[in-house]
């Protein structure tokens, strides 16, 4: 059974900046896989090459993108059509601004319905108040003539995953779900994404930079950094021994890990951007264990792991 | 939407108040004793010119004046025009409907065509056909809209003879004045090619009128484009596997085409004064023309109702465009979370 | 640790981006130039030109460009119905029509700033009927107010004036009190008043500065408007009176001769169209360099 994912030697160029530099990745079916990392590590950026949303200047390419065993970079655009929002669907960050003001939200929900299962009036009615339901709105019925700006920030997520689950995808690709949304929803939102996950057996992925989210909820994480996957691996191994110095910096920097301390510890310098990438491993000008060969070539993922010193004790144990 | 309504009313009050003063001021403003003025250049012995005064109520007090003058307004008189003696209103009447059918048509030019160069430009921003759009754009909202209309003559009517020089119809024609629409009129009359007449009548005034706005809307609807194509929603409608059309069409049109209502809106003022020096430059019988003739001649009375007349129409105009800005764009109807 | 980061460049200054960000528009950049070059063909208009602009040649009425076959290198665009030099004419008319449009926008910029500012900083009091007031005369076209105010006036160049910047006031009211008011919930203008900054220095010296860019803009489209409503009213005849050159007023009796002498036709306007694209160009140019909103991004 070919996995549902496999990502390798991802590219995605903006200019001469490389968003995303060399990123593999895989995902089984019905898996829930955590990318974690900073802002500007590319893994928005990855997840929407994936879906064939990055448009010019940005330029994509790959070794393979195959999901369900299918190369979609070799997909003309109308076959992607048909596979994105129906195989493959994405839940983004603010649900407001990421639904159309102008229409209803059970029209935007029936659009998906139409588009790909060709379900019309009072089928399509009829499927949408129970895909509202699913996604535990109250008052489903009528919820589904408001518009986006008369529901909380909450309900529009819930709406938003109701129109990417509309079609039985069997990836849902989540990024930064909660990140705008007040933490008792967030909570809420996160154990509604399980939910319907188990229920639909639905590969996951989700991004996010709250690595408690992750060590709850996944089953397998990414860390990304700079564009590239520095490491990956299950999800309590990874946590309580972390192999990359990046991972074992990210942990090292969480507060319960810092109890006591004057300062959470960082690791000094900052992120490198379109102008500042160094020749050999790109955490090279900040890592505590750097070496002559770091700095001179780049690691390449082996086991899990992009360094070729990894870490053998944890910083935060 | 009733309670959106009537604020949007209240607030017109006084405005419409005070255009009512202005115009009721025009006459009083212009140096020298009113009587005079209106009269030109006679002179008048003193018992006629108080005759003239009483008659006029001018020896009443101001307030007493204007609240007459208002109560005439609202029973449709708007005085008598010194120079033929009719009243003001039969005369607008008569002429009104040219200035709308050349607005009309102007307007309908403009944004037909503004709206599909403002959005085939927006979705290829950066290409030939974006700037070439564009570089049109601003020299069409640069030039001076007499000048436009005597090259087009120049060339169209004079080099070419494609289209007529002045008037709405040929001269040979002469159609029942049925709804004082020339085009509607020539249609509905038995007179052959009449219709065909009055349509090269307009078509030159039409679009010599309309080409400011048309620059105007296109440049408005490109950008709006441009903005609205960068929103999150777009970005969605594409995640949900949508079709190029409908994500355009259905999603990004639908937002794009709210700002281009209200400049819209602003342009009908514009269309009004460009009005004025199209009908001078086509012997256009509008009100326009009506207008400027009328300042010549100091007929005040006229130069009055127009003034008055053009602000209601423009305070009209932004009206019907504020309520439709309430119906399309359902954020600012109220209920909100 | 070792440096791989370079030291970042240095940001360039206001100025300096400011220009870098305005030249970048080509277009803009070539307007500039013409726009100069017409302004200084009109400053020294009666240094350059070759002739006085009112001096009627009978012998020579309606004689076409030097170009032209029947055209003489004497009067190098031709001459007029009345035997005017065409070329002269248009270089003293640049100067009344630049001239006029620049004191159009002073004198509605200058009041209009002032008035923004006091409906903004005292709300309450002056806001509505500042405001109000703006509102009936934004009801009128721009063309028709100034035929209202000329009416009322009589015509000519310094009613002309008046006329057009009553008409551009409540743009600059408006633009000032939107700005102002955005401003003035900031933190730094309360920073300011706490400190004990007076209303006069609160307006001036803090909030006004940063609500130069829009202005500066407006300042611009309308200086370009102010040129084609003289030019509207001159050829309405309401405007700038015979014989001063004007270039609107030269194509008022140019429809008679759309057919004899074109060029009477084409030239006065062609030039307006110039002048005012090149001025509106410049606008565009400057509103790209000066909101960052709009910035492109790379």
């Amino acid at each position: 059974m070919p996995a549902l994912l496999n990502i390798r030697n991802l590219r995605v160029q903006f200019g001469n900046f490389p968003a995303v530099d060399g990123v593999d990745l895989t995902l089984e079916a019905g898996e829930l896989l955590g990318i974690v990392g900073e802002s500007g590590s590319g893994k928005s950026v990855t997840m929407l090459a994936l879906m064939g949303l990055i448009d010019a200047p940005g330029k994509v390419t790959a070794d393979a993108v195959e999901f369900q065993g299918r190369d979609l970079l070799k997909l003309s655009a109308r076959e992607r059509r048909r596979l994105i929002g129906r195989d493959v669907a994405m839940v983004f960050q603010d649900a407001l601004t990421s639904l159309n003001p102008s229409y209803t939200v059970g029209a935007q929900i029936a659009e998906v319905l139409k588009a790909h299962l060709g379900l019309r009036g009072s089928a399509a009615r009829k499927r949408v108040v129970e895909l509202l339901e699913q996604v535990e709105i109250p008052d489903a019925a009528n919820r589904a003539n408001a518009y986006p700006h008369q529901l909380s920030g909450g309900m529009n997520q819930r709406v938003m995953i109701a129109m990417a689950i509309a079609c039985g995808p069997r990836l849902l690709i989540a990024d930064e779900p909660t990140t705008a949304l007040d933490v008792t929803i967030q909570a809420q939102i996160m154990a509604l994404l399980l939910k319907l996950q188990r229920e639909q057996g639905m590969g996951l992925i989700m991004i996010t930079h709250d690595l408690a989210v992750v060590a709850e909820m996944a089953q397998r994480v990414a860390v990304m950094y700079a564009g590239q996957v520095v490491e990956t691996g299950a999800v309590p191994g990874l946590f309580d021994a972390p192999r990359h110095p990046y991972t074992n910096a990210l942990l090292a920097a969480i507060p319960e890990h810092n109890k006591g301390a004057k300062r959470l510890s960082a690791l000094p310098g900052i992120v490198p951007g379109a102008l500042d990438r160094p020749a050999g491993c790109l955490l090279s000008p900040r890592c505590p264990r750097v070496q002559e060969r770091c700095r001179a070539e780049r690691p390449a993922l082996e086991d899990g792991v992009r360094c070729f010193f990894p870490v053998e004790e944890a910083a935060h144990v | 939407m009733l309670a959106f309504l009537l604020k949007r009313l209240a607030t017109l009050v006084p405005t419409l108040i005070g255009i009512t003063l202005v115009a009721f001021g025009l006459i009083r403003l212009v140096p020298g004793d009113p009587i005079e003025v209106m009269m030109g250049e006679r002179r008048l012995d003193p018992e006629a010119h108080a005759a003239l005064v009483k008659r006029m109520g001018l020896d009443q007090p101001l307030p007493v004046q204007y609240a007459d003058y208002v109560g005439k307004l609202l029973h449709g008189d708007l005085g008598q025009s010194l120079v033929s003696r009719e009243p003001v209103s039969k005369e607008f009447a008569a002429l009104f409907p040219a200035t709308v059918e050349l607005a009309t048509a102007a307007l309908v030019f403009a944004v037909g065509f503004g709206l599909l160069l403002g959005v085939s430009a927006g979705l290829k921003r950066g290409s030939l056909l974006d700037q070439g759009v564009m570089g049109m754009a601003t020299v069409g909202y640069s030039m001076p809209v007499f000048w436009w209309g005597l090259i087009l003559i120049m060339f169209f009517s004079v080099q070419l003879g494609w289209t007529p020089v002045s008037g709405r119809i040929g001269i040979e024609y002469d159609p029942e004045r049925v709804t004082g629409f020339m085009l509607i009129d020539a249609w509905l009359s038995d007179e052959e090619g009449a219709f065909k007449s009055a349509l090269m009548h307009l078509i030159l005034p039409a679009l010599v009128l309309g080409t400011s706005t048309l620059a105007v809307v296109a440049r408005m609807t490109r950008s709006s484009m441009l903005e609205v194509l960068r929103e999150d929603y777009v970005r969605t409608a594409r995640a949900k596997g949508l079709s190029p059309a409908r994500v355009v069409i259905v999603h990004a049109l639908r937002n794009a085409l709210i700002p281009v209502l209200t400049v819209v809106g602003l342009q009908t003022g514009s269309l009004l004064a460009g009005a004025v020096l199209t009908e001078t430059i086509f012997s256009w019988p509008g009100i326009g023309k009506w207008l400027i003739d009328s300042i010549a001649r100091r007929d005040y009375p006229v130069v009055q109702a127009g003034i008055l007349i053009s602000a209601l129409t423009f305070i009209v105009v932004n009206l019907v465009v504020d309520l439709l800005y309430g119906v399309v764009n359902p954020r600012i109807r109220g209920g909100g979370h | 640790m070792s440096a791989v980061i370079e030291k970042p460049m240095e940001p360039p200054g206001p100025l300096r981006e400011f220009w870098l960000g305005f030249a970048a528009n080509r277009g803009a950049l070539i307007a500039l130039i013409v726009f100069a070059v017409i302004a200084l063909a009109s400053l020294f208009a009666p240094l350059i030109a070759p002739h006085d602009p009112i001096e009627q040649y009978r012998d020579f009425m309606l004689t076409p460009p030097a170009w032209d076959q029947d055209g003489s290198t004497r009067f190098l665009l031709g001459t007029d119905e009345l035997g005017r030099d065409m070329l002269s004419r248009l270089l003293h008319g640049g100067r009344v029509s630049l001239g006029i449009g620049l004191a159009a926008v002073m004198m509605s910029l200058l009041p209009g700033v002032m008035l923004g500012l006091c409906a903004s900083f005292f709300q309450r009091l002056l806001s509505p009927a500042i405001m109000r007031v703006m509102d009936i005369v934004l009801a009128l076209p721009a063309l028709l107010l100034a035929i209202c105010v000329i009416t009322i006036l009589g015509p000519g160049l310094v009613n002309t004036v008046i006329a057009i910047a009553i008409g551009a006031l409540p743009g600059y009211v408006r633009l000032t009190r939107a700005a102002a008011l955005a401003e003035i919930g900031r933190d730094y203008v309360t920073a300011s008043r706490v400190a004990g900054a007076g209303v006069a220095r609160l307006m001036f010296v803090t909030v006004l500065p940063n609500c130069m860019a829009p202005l500066i803009v407006n300042a611009t489209l309308s200086f370009s408007s102010a040129i084609l409503e003289t030019a509207g009213l001159g050829f309405l005849g309401l405007g700038v009176q015979a014989p001063t050159p004007e270039w609107g007023t030269m194509l008022s009796a140019a429809r008679d001769y759309i057919t004899r002498a074109p060029w009477v036709v084409t030239l006065p306007g062609l030039t307006i169209l110039v002048t005012v694209l090149a001025i509106n160009l410049m606008g565009d140019g400057l509103r790209d360099a000066l909101d960052p909103k709009l910035k492109k991004v790379s």
